[in-house]
């Protein structure tokens, strides 16, 4: 029984790491119906960045601030040279071109920085902690922490500040949003900036768990199926998502794995998001559209 | 005075016309030539140019009509095309090893309608979800196959390595194992598959497909079967695609391998028809002449340009920035694709030759 306890834990802990990069896309989709696969090559970029900058033996502050700034930058270039010039287009163009932007910089990013794999220490220590008799990771507990608190951060952003009630208007209506004089242009780039610090912090946490490498681009194929059961358009939605996941993935790992000889993993959280989705079509906390003729 | 207008108007229509009659003649001519080109092409290429260059933009093309017509004609978007294209290669495979007694044709058509019935299984989500929610339950299908192909070795007949060679290719004795045999082969099947698609999607079932993708909700208001009509597309879709794999196993790679069915595929196939142009049949051609032709353009560019100048990973790191730039700037240009761009190009070439 703590043996499943505790499969059960690591699985929820992981998966709020996948939460952190789905809450990424669900800010982006949210704001301006653009389905962002670049969302991980963003991490990838995020994480290169820094390990660059450490490298060079800059302070973690500074290489942090620096690597914001980049990410901020590059998430606000990408939606002034490539989503600016297809608005009105259909959203699987859309997706399509962020696809060719992924390309891009993961190109670019490794051309820069190299292709090999870096270590990133943030100076958590790993030694599992024992909690009323379930050994937890300490990393994966810090890193479930920090997307906790990165949350709630961004609830109150979308809540309480006007740039989040004029984003959640956009989110409502693009049309009567305009109407009433709020800049829709200005407000994806603050979008797609705050998807490059969300970027930053995926990126840094994964990076530390995994090595900074190119695999880190496919956790974007992990966030998939927590968007697809929480929803495109919910917040809360990504979080409970990815504990579904999260736990559904290593308990299936152990006990499904062993029964049909061999790893699972690559395809049941999306199998379980099918079944969701058969259940509750737009996901357990999207907004199911109203369609007219 | 009224006299006068009408006689402007008939002579308008009759200008537009001549131009539309003309440049229809234009494009079956240009079809004929066309054909003829490629069945002569063996006399002039060479073994490279058949093997990496005709034979993979052949099969990409039947690939991408395949995605097309669930995806541009029936507006079903799916990510799962390596998945089917890998159980018509297995299927195929099986077919051959199993029932040595079938002819290579039949063997090739029953895999494609394995796939088939596959593709009406992944399609049955696509009755409740769409959109993106769709498309990601095709991934689901994607990633399903692949591990399936992997895990299990009857598929593949135990064999011990990832990946199995093919059999040998023959019709009624003749052997086809030779770049031109395999060339034509694959142009054959290209070609019946064409005609059939392009008579399908303008009957009665294209004409669903086309109701569904502008509107589904209407379209079932009005009495169009949409149901039957989206699995149907799913079931063409993935009998062409499984078609194709088993091509692209058989007469490009020659071993059956599940890698070379990954997500990756997929994505290139997407990209091939949303440069080519969706819902447009020569668009598949355009589009994958652009997916396969542009690597190789790219390598020898790069290795010309720079020669051993800059190690292979910085090169490649290059060609995929350069691809990514390339296709956002497509979609940013011309949003309906090469198709359009050549159609545009085509009716005023008419309208100047019709004058």
């Amino acid at each position: 029984m703590s043996f499943f306890v505790e499969t059960l834990v690591g699985g929820l802990l992981a998966g709020v790491m996948y939460s952190l990069v789905a809450i990424g896309f669900v800010l982006v989709f949210k704001a301006s119906g653009v389905f962002n696969f670049a969302q991980g090559s963003m991490v990838l970029c995020a994480a290169l960045t820094f390990v660059t900058l450490r490298d060079k033996g800059l302070d973690f502050w500074l290489a942090a601030l620096i690597t914001l700034s980049v990410m901020v930058v590059l998430g606000i270039a990408v939606e002034r040279v490539v989503l600016r010039p297809l608005v009105n287009r259909p959203q699987i163009t859309l997706f399509m071109a962020t696809l060719g932007v992924s390309f891009m910089i993961e190109g670019v990013a490794q051309i820069a920085m190299g292709a090999s794999v870096h270590e990133l220490d943030l100076g958590i220590v790993d030694t599992p902690i024992e909690i009323g008799g379930v050994q937890v990771s300490q990393f994966d507990l810090a890193a479930a922490g920090t997307a906790g608190i990165l949350v709630i951060a961004l609830s109150i952003f979308f809540n309480k500040t006007r740039i989040g009630i004029a984003l959640r208007a956009i989110a409502d209506d693009p049309q009567a949003a305009l109407s009433i004089g709020i800049r829709l242009q200005t407000l994806w780039q603050i979008v797609w900036g705050v998807a490059g610090f969300v970027s930053l912090v995926a990126g840094l946490l994964w990076g530390a768990r995994q090595g900074v490498q190119f695999a880190l681009t496919l956790v974007v194929l992990k966030a998939l199926p927590v968007l697809i059961i929480g929803g495109f358009t919910s917040m809360a939605g990504a979080i409970v998502g990815g504990l579904i996941v999260g736990a559904g993935d290593s308990l299936a790992e152990i006990y499904l794995g062993s029964l049909l000889g061999g790893s699972v993993s690559t395809w049941f959280a999306y199998v379980l998001a099918v079944a969701f989705l058969l259940v509750r079509p737009a996901g357990l906390f999207g907004e199911a559209p109203i369609e007219r003729i | 005075m009224s006299a006068i207008g009408t006689d402007a108007i008939e002579g308008f229509s009759a200008t537009r016309d001549t131009a539309r009659v003309t440049r229809d003649r234009l494009r079956v001519g240009s079809a004929v030539l066309l054909l003829a080109a490629l069945v002569g092409i063996p006399l002039v290429a060479n073994d490279y140019w058949l093997n990496a260059v005709l034979i993979p933009f052949l099969i990409m093309s039947l690939t991408a009509l395949g995605l097309n017509l669930l995806m541009g004609y029936a507006g079903q978007a799916s990510l799962g095309t390596g998945g089917f294209m890998s159980v018509g290669a297995y299927a195929t495979y099986n077919l051959l090893l199993r029932l040595p007694e079938l002819p290579l044709p039949v063997s090739l058509l029953l895999g494609g309608v394995i796939s088939g019935l596959v593709g009406i299984v992944a399609g049955l989500p696509s009755l409740r979800i769409k959109g993106f929610y769709l498309v990601a339950s095709t991934l689901a299908t994607q990633f399903l196959l692949e591990w399936l192909f992997n895990q299990y070795g009857w598929f593949s007949n135990y064999s011990t390595s990832s990946s199995i060679s093919a059999p040998r290719l023959a019709i009624f004795g003749h052997d086809l194992s030779s770049p031109t045999g395999r060339y034509f082969l694959t142009l054959a099947t290209v070609v019946v598959v064409t005609v059939v698609a392009t008579r399908l999607v303008r009957s009665q079932t294209g004409r669903t497909w086309m109701a569904i993708r502008d509107m589904d909700t209407a379209a079932a208001v009005i009495g169009v079967p949409v149901s039957a009509g989206k699995l149907k597309a799913f079931f063409v879709s993935s009998l062409v695609i499984g078609i194709a794999g088993a091509l692209w196993a058989f007469a490009y790679l020659g071993t059956v391998d599940a890698r070379s069915f990954n997500l990756d595929r997929s994505f290139q196939v997407m990209f091939a028809i949303i440069i080519g142009g969706m819902g447009s049949i020569s668009g598949n051609y355009l589009g994958a002449a652009f997916m396969i032709l542009l690597p190789i353009l790219l390598d020898h560019v790069g290795g010309g340009l720079f020669g051993g100048a800059i190690d292979p990973g910085q090169l490649e790191n290059l060609q995929k920035a350069l691809f990514g730039a390339l296709i956002v700037w497509f979609l940013i240009k011309e949003p309906r694709g090469l198709a359009a761009l050549l159609s545009r190009a085509w009716t005023q070439l008419a309208a100047r030759l019709g004058r």
